[in-house]
Order: C-alpha cells, then structure tokens, then sequence
C-alpha cells in the first residue's frame, strides 16, 4: 500500500510534467483566446481594437467551414476504417508460419519511417501524376485513360496516402497482440470443430479489441492534424475538397494571415477535438480497465 | 505444441505475404532507383525504366551543390534525439509514480495529458512565434528541441505509463523485504525490466521528430533547419526534377529508415500502448 | 563602408574583402526558380570576395511567401534578405517593414533599371526592393508542329477565340502533344496571373470604383467559361496542379504547342542544356479578346532587406552585388547569355552577346515597357495591377479564386458556382476589411 510519504514523492515525479504541459496548454491557448476577439491582420498593421465575438461569426459562416469539417470526418474516419481493417489482415497474414518473416516485416514497416512531406511529394510525383507518374503509365500500357488522382478523387487520394503510412503502425500493433494470443486457447477451439471464421469472430477479435481502441486511440489524435501531406499535394482543392480544419486554421491564419480569425478558428478546432477526446477517453478508459 | 503447417501451404503463404510486403515496400524502393537515374530517364515507363542500362550518381551530387546536406543532417539528429532525451527525462519520473503509486485522479491525469495532443498546431503558431521572437529563439535548435519535446511528451509518458505498468510490483515487495536499498532496488530489479520500454519509447519519439514537418518548417529560417525543411526546397519542379527529389527524399528519410530497422525489435517490443495484457 | 560600396563591382568586392570591418552571416529566403538557383550556385563568387557567409532559404514560393510575411509582419528577424515580388514590395515598403535602398551608390547604376520596373519596386517615392529579374507574359508554341498543321504564326495580336482555333489544329494528343498548357495550380501568384490577364481581355475588372467586387459579372463569367472549356479540350490531364514550373517542364519536354506564360521562362525553354524544343520554339503576344488592355501581365522577382535584420549594411553589399550589371555579365559569361536574368536592365538589352544568344530579347522587352499596371483594365478601378490588386487584402481574396477556379477546372463544380462562392468570398472579405459596408 501507498504510503503517505510516497504518495508525496509521486506528486513531487509528476509535477515537472504537469507544469510543463499545462503551461503548454495554457499560454499559447490563452494568448489564441485573446487573440480571437481582436481585428488582428498581419498584413494590415496598427491598432488590434476588441471586436467581440466577430471574429466566430466570420469563421463559423465561412463557407468553407462546413466542407472542412466534412473533410476531417471523412480523413480521419476513411484512414481508421482501411487501416484497422488492412492492418488486421496484415497481422493475421503476418502471425502465419512463412519463409523470412523478418525481412517481410521489414518491407511492411518502412512506410511509418518515411517523412509525411516525402510520402506526399513522391505518391504525387512518382506514382499519381496522370503525365509521367507510374500509374498514368499502367493506364495507358493497360490502354485505359490515366487518372487525374488529384481533380477526379482529390480526397480520396489523400486518404489512400495517409493510409499507406498509417498501416504499419496498426499491423504492428495487431500483430504484437495477436502472438499474445493463448494457442492453447486457439487449439482447443480447433479440436471443437470451430471453424477459422468463428474461431476469428469469436477468439480472436475479443482479444484484439483492446488493440484496435489503441490503435483508433493513437491515430486519431495524429490524424485530427493532418497537415503536410495535403500541403504539398493539392493546398487544401481543388475548392476545398481537401480543406479539413487544421487546413482551413492555416488558411485563416497564414495564408489570408487573419490571426484573430485564425484564432478564432483554432480555439473552436480545439473544443472539437476535445469533445472528440471525452468521446474517446470514455471508450478506451472502459476498455483499458477491462 | 507449435501447429504443423504443410510446405506447400508454407509456400504459398509466403508468396502472398511477399508479394504484398513488396507492394507496400515499393514507393521507397522505386525512389531508390530513380535516384541513380538520369533526369531524362527517370520521367520514363517503369519498365523502360527498370531497364535503361544508365546508372548515376549526379543527382546526389546535385543536391548535395544545392543544399548543405550535412548541416540539415545534424541538425535533424540533435532536435530529434535532444527532445527525446529531454522528454524520458520529464516523462520518467512523472510515468513512474502513475504506475506505482496510483492515486484516484491518475487516469484522468493521464487522458488530460493526451488531450493536450489534440490542440492543433497551426492555431498556436502564431502565439508560439511571437514568444519565440522575443525569447530571441526563433531558428534555434534549443527551440526545436523544446517544442517537439513538448508535443510529444503525453505520447512518451503514457507509453512508458502502460509499459512500467506491467511490472509486477511483488517483485518490488520481494526486493524490499530481501533488505535492498531503493539504489540497489532500482539498479538491479527494476532497469532491466524497465529498459526495454524505455528503449522503444525513445525510438517512437524519435522517428515522430525526426518527421515532425509543421513547427520544424515554421519556426526556423537556415541555422536549426532540419531535414524536413531541406527536402522543402525540392517540392516544385524546376524542370525535371524527379531523379533530384528522389536523391534528396532518400537522403532524407534513408537515416531514419535503417535505424528504425536495426531496432525494429525493441520498437515492437514496446510499441503495444497497453494493448496486450 | 561607403566607399566599398561605392565603387562597385567585381574589384570594388575584392577591396571590400580588406575593408569590410567585420564578416557577417547572412541568412537569404528565395524561391526555387531558376533563375535563384543558378545565383545560389555563383554566390560562392561573393563569399570568397567579400567575407561573409550566405545561408539559403530556397522554398517553393506558397511557402517562402507564407514564410517570409509571418517573420516580416512579427518582426521575426529570421531573415536578412528575401524575394518579394512586385505586389508586397510597394505595400510593404509603404508599411516600413522593409530597408530603403537608395543608397546602393553610383556604380549600381540606378538609371539603367528600366523606369516601370523602379516604379513597381517603390513606394513613396523610394526604393524598397531592387529587381532581379522582371517579366510579362506572351505566347510560346512550337515552331515545327506550327508549320505541320500549316499555320502561320500571327504578327498581330489575335483574339482568344482566334488563339482556340489555333489550338484545336495543333492539338495531337496520341502523340504526346497537347493543344496547350496553362496554368491550374491554385494560387494567386498561379493560375490567377493567367486568369487575371484573361478577365482583362474579356473586359472583366475585380472590383468597381466602390470596391464592390465584381466577379460574378458576364465578362467573368465569359473569361472562365472560355478557359475551363479550352482547358478541358486542349489541356494536359490533370491540370489543375500544374503551375509555372509545372508547366515549364511539360512545355521543355515537348509535351505542349502552346503556351501563355512568364516571358522569363524563354530563357530556359531556350536554353538547349535544360529543353528538348529550345530550337523549335517561337512566341507571339498574349491574346486579347474584347480589349488589349491589361493582357500581358507585370511582374518583378526582387531583392530586399528586412527592416528588422541587423545586418543592413552587409544585406545591401549582397543586394548590390546580386542585382548589378556584373552579375548579369557572370551568369551570361558561366551560364550561357541565354539563362541571363531579363528584364531588369537597359545595359543588358544593349549588349549584343544577349540580344544574339536570346532571340526573344526585344519582345520581351517590348512586353514589359507596354504592361501598364496603372490602366490594365476596360472599365476603370481603384486599384493598380495587372494580374492582381495592389491591396494587402489580395493574397487571401486571390487566393481564394483561385480554389474555386482550379475546383471549376477539375470539374468539382461548375463556372456558376466558382464565380458565385468566389463573389460571396470577396465581399465578406472586403466588409471584414471595412472597405464597403
């Protein structure tokens, strides 16, 4: 049991951590609260007068608002479903007995390593330019049309990208979950004449639930923020198809360099993804204790 | 008892999951290849070419004319492995007492942590400079260092969270009752326990920094700029430019590559979040 | 100090070299064209004979813009001397974010920069940014598919419908070759200086003499109909992320007949080390439509220095030698006199071994006096610019459009609406900046 004296020494740990963040937490996003209820222009310089509430009023009926936030569901909702579900395939391929798993893993691993601006930069050059990129040459060597990727399916091309680095990390963490798997457990199912399906439905996904909130956990927190890969592909269009929030924010921000309506916009992004947060702490809390 | 697999099955298994590996592994062999190929020939079919006979290394040395590659290099290494460094240091203490002497708030302390995670950046860019600029420590690397430490320490703290969570604290309770000091307690039961997910947190930490593309970019110019911002500079073509972005993306992430490769196990090892009991 | 500066040039550096009291660091931002590359490449020349040390900056211009104006509007202090075009320097200079340069000294030879190009470098009557290169816009086509299809390139200014004609006969896209190549990338600095000269033509304006914005006007209407269809028939896929480098490359790698783009780039397409159709290539003015006015753009890459760098005095040293007569002599004499930096001074176009190497060299010339930024337009505005409005409210307002158009271009939506969400943009815009109620 805890005692008094080492209850104080684990206050005393943490605290170096606590303060930090909070200070992390609280300066800039005091200084963007105060920001958001000025006329703050980078480019028109003088004066910055208190002008209340405008500043919500023009990002919230900005048109662009309701794409972006369309946009941020489908990124981040698109990428989760393709790399839950391809990492959990990649896993269960993965956990079987093969020749040079190690170097497989190797091969399937790389992309989390890869910078997001050089994944960005090279699906679009290389591989998606509909002129000399490798699948505008496979169209026309199949006798097909190459496809514009970035006009026709702007957003999910986006997706397609983010996803290819996102799943090694969830085949990783799957796969990691699932040799913990009790054979024993998987054997005796066997013996009862279960089938691979309802051994997969009914052993194996249980045990892997726990991963996959972790899994949905971790992504979503680096998904919300998604930034490079669309700047060095498409700047957020055509229009804004490919506009989410953190896009529009830097719209707002740097590019009409609006800081009061930028701020403004930062500070409804970060109630949003705070509800997202409780959304999602409430899940993985019940499934972390389980 | 393992299961007996058939060869043939084995085989079988074995193509798929190679041909699969390859095919998501492809986009970093192909910039491999275009690299030591000429601009002319890197805009060309892929077969054409795979198998165009010219080999060179000229846009290496393009890029390196252009960019002072070692420069960037060192100064990625610094901010990735100096906010890594910093933040165990923070993060040690604070993930060690949360697993030992877990209070009632903890957990909430924990999810508030990683909440911090989900502000978005561009939204305190702003205010960040503006500090930054009057702290005179804009394009400096104790800057990078500070804020990528800051960004990623919820992620380095509930990792090693759920990792020294899983130490058993009887072998703790044995340790003491056996008479050893807390240094001898620390030294002999509890590092060699606690190492390895130490060693795959600091990994983690340190390919997302050495990735980190958004303060990287906006808050240094030309002395503390990374890697990040150096392959910035190809994004454009300037007429063809493929073999060139190819050099300069393997120069870029090869470092980061071929580390995360030799310590692929440890990473694994401890890359589970908890998620496995 | 004075003196160094005073007497110029490439001995000038070399006394200065001795006489610079104290060698400083200089940290430079520019954008990845060409013509910068290639001065990074010689800039070694000016570190050995001057003592300080140069870091470069070289982002591709969306960024370096972003970049740049965060620091210069916070008074970052990041940098000591950055590329600006010809729509911030004046509004920046007036702002005094940037160092005056009028003091360059006698040997810089302030006359010999062309009038216009001073003229939209300064404000107030001073210089805040000296010209590297400057440019307007007319047509490249490629001489041989010309004379296959048997047309004969005008020698007068053509319509745009004239121009479509022309396209539709050269257009062969089984072979590779495509009608034309524009630019669809978003972006003011983009495909906003294509469609901003094209509206013009069209007799379209951005805003009235209240600042009302006008974009969803009929001429708009007419100029983005006429250019989403052309686009759409005659154009390479994927359109909408092709800029001018974009562009440039296709254009140098025979894949495009025609062309309307920066007449700075005939350098480089002329060039037979960087283009495949440097000897097959020729150019006529851009077109016109409804009027000719405002149908070329302007536009100058220039030089500047921060007001918050603390290195004034060695940033003007580099200006100075960057910009000079000698550097253009250095680059024509290392680099071929055809990747000479144009457009910026007489003693250039009056120097045989550039007018002989650059075939293009008098209509350029002609292009950039005949560009008048202070009437480009039919009806009349409040506004200077050609391709854009000389209000710091632009960039975003540009920018803006310029989503919606490239949105119009990949067929995400129609002209309709890219002029309707573009003209509700504008005027929440310019309500927000207090222009009009």
């Amino acid at each position: 049991m805890a005692t008094n004296a080492s209850r104080a020494a684990a206050r005393l740990m943490i605290s170096p951590a606590v303060v930090l963040l909070l200070g992390w937490m609280l300066v800039p996003l005091g200084l963007t609260l105060y920001f958001s209820f000025l006329r703050y222009n980078l480019i028109t310089p003088g004066a910055n007068p208190f002008i209340g509430w405008e500043n919500y009023y023009w990002f919230l009926t900005d048109p662009s608002f309701k794409a972006a936030m369309i946009n941020t569901l489908l990124l981040v909702g698109g990428v989760l479903l393709i790399t839950v579900i391809g990492g959990t395939m990649m896993a269960l391929l993965l956990d079987q007995p093969m020749w040079g798993q190690g170097v497989i893993r190797i091969m399937v691993i790389a992309p989390f390593f890869v910078m997001p601006t050089v994944s960005g930069l090279v699906w679009k050059n290389m591989f998606m330019n509909p002129v000399n990129g490798i699948f505008g040459h496979l169209a026309l060597g199949l006798g097909m049309e190459p496809l514009s990727f970035f006009s026709e399916i702007p957003l999910l091309s986006i997706i397609f990208i983010v996803s290819w680095q996102w799943l090694p990390f969830a085949t990783l963490i799957l796969l990691t979950a699932l040799q913990s798997l009790d054979q024993e457990q998987l054997e005796a199912a066997e013996m009862d004449g279960a089938t691979w399906v309802s051994r997969f439905i009914h052993v194996m996904l249980p045990h892997l639930a726990r991963a996959i909130t972790v899994v949905i956990l971790i992504q979503t927190i680096f998904l919300l923020s998604i930034f490079a890969e669309i700047l060095v592909t498409t700047n957020g269009g055509p229009g804004t198809s490919t506009t989410n929030l953190t896009y529009l924010i830097y719209v707002s921000s740097l590019l009409q360099f609006d800081v009061g309506m930028g701020s403004a916009g930062g500070v409804i992004a970060i109630i949003l993804a705070n509800i997202v947060a409780i959304f999602l702490m409430r899940m993985i809390g019940k499934n972390l204790d389980a | 008892m393992a299961r007996s697999v058939t060869t043939s099955r084995k085989t079988m298994t074995t193509l798929f999951a190679g041909t699969l590996g390859l095919l998501i592994f492809f986009p970093v062999l192909w910039i491999v290849i275009l690299s030591f190929k000429s601009e002319g020939d890197a805009i060309k079919a892929p077969l054409e070419v795979l198998f165009s006979t010219g080999w060179t290394a000229e846009s290496y040395s393009a890029v390196q004319a252009r960019s002072d590659y070692p420069k960037h290099f060192l100064n990625s290494v610094v901010i990735a492995f100096g906010s890594t460094l910093l933040g165990l240091l923070i993060a040690i203490p604070a993930a060690w007492a949360m697993a030992f002497v877990p209070a009632k708030r903890t957990k909430h302390v924990l999810m508030w942590m990683l909440s911090t995670k989900m502000l978005p950046p561009v939204g305190v860019l702003i205010p960040i400079y503006l500090i930054y600029r009057d702290l005179g420590i804009l394009d400096s690397r104790i800057g990078l260092v500070f804020v990528l430490m800051m960004i990623n320490l919820p992620i380095i703290i509930w990792m090693l969270f759920t990792y020294f969570r899983e130490i058993p604290g009887e072998v703790l309770e044995a340790a003491r009752m056996d008479g050893a000091s807390l240094r001898e307690e620390i030294i002999h039961v509890l590092a060699p326990m606690a190492i390895p997910g130490m060693a795959s947190t600091a990994l983690l930490n340190i390919i997302l920094a050495w990735n980190e593309a958004f303060w990287t970019l906006n808050l240094t110019s030309a002395k503390a700029a990374p890697l990040t911002a150096f392959i910035a500079s190809y994004s454009s073509p300037e007429g063809l430019f493929y073999a060139k972005l190819s050099a300069a993306s393997v120069m870029a992430i090869a470092p980061i590559l071929v580390l995360g490769w030799f310590s692929q196990k440890q990473l694994v090892r401890g890359l589970t979040f908890g998620a496995v009991k | 100090m004075k003196l160094a500066r005073a007497m110029f040039g490439a001995t000038a550096l070399a006394a200065a070299a001795t006489t610079a009291a104290t060698a400083a660091e200089l940290t430079i931002a520019t954008v990845n064209n060409s013509d910068m590359i290639i001065m990074q490449e010689l800039s070694s020349q000016f570190e050995e004979a001057s003592g300080h040390t140069l870091n470069w900056v070289v982002l591709e211009e969306n960024v370096l813009r972003q970049r740049v104006t965060t620091d210069i509007a916070t008074g970052g202090g990041s940098f000591d001397v950055i590329t600006i075009g010809a729509y911030e320097a004046p509004i920046w200079g007036a702002q005094d974010w940037l160092a005056q340069l009028d003091d360059l000294g006698d040997a810089y030879d302030y006359d010999d920069i062309f009038e216009p190009v001073r003229n939209g470098l300064s404000a107030n009557g001073s210089l805040y940014a000296v010209p590297f290169y400057a440019e307007s816009s007319f047509t490249f086509y490629r001489t041989d598919l010309f004379e296959m299809a048997g047309i004969e390139a005008p020698d007068e200014q053509i319509t745009y419908d004239e121009f479509a004609e022309i396209v539709a006969k050269v257009h062969d896209p089984d072979n590779g070759v495509f009608g034309t190549c524009q630019r669809g990338k978003a972006g003011w600095g983009e495909n906003m200086a294509f469609v901003g000269p094209l509206v013009n033509a069209f007799g379209g304006r951005w805003f009235d003499m209240d600042w009302n914005p006008t974009i969803d006007s009929p001429e708009w209407k007419a100029a983005l109909t006429y250019y989403v269809d052309l686009m759409h028939s005659y154009g390479p896929p994927g359109a909408e992320s092709n800029g001018h480098n974009e562009n440039r490359a296709l254009f140098a790698d025979g894949k495009c007949a025609t062309w309307v783009d920066a007449t700075s780039a005939a350098g480089y397409i002329y060039n037979p080390a960087e283009s495949s159709v440097s000897d097959t290539t020729g150019f006529f003015q851009a077109p016109k439509q409804v009027t000719d006015k405002g149908t070329g753009w302007f536009w100058a890459w220039a030089l500047a220095i921060p007001a918050s760098s603390k290195q004034v005095d060695a940033a003007k040293e580099f200006l100075s030698w960057s910009t000079s007569k000698e550097y253009v002599a250095l680059v024509g004499e290392t680099k071929g006199w055809v990747a000479a930096p144009p457009g910026t001074r007489a003693s250039t176009y009056a120097n045989p071994a550039y007018t002989e190497a650059a075939p293009f060299a008098e209509t350029v010339l002609n292009s950039i006096l005949a560009a008048n930024p202070a009437d480009a337009t039919r009806d009349p505005v409040p506004y200077t610019g050609v391709q854009f409005v000389a209000i710091p409210e632009f960039q975003g307002i540009g920018n803006y459009v310029g989503q919606q158009v490239a949105a119009a271009l990949a067929g995400q939506q129609s002209v309709d609406e890219a002029l309707a969400n573009s003209q509700q943009f504008a005027v929440r815009e310019m309500t927000k900046a207090g222009y009009i109620e």
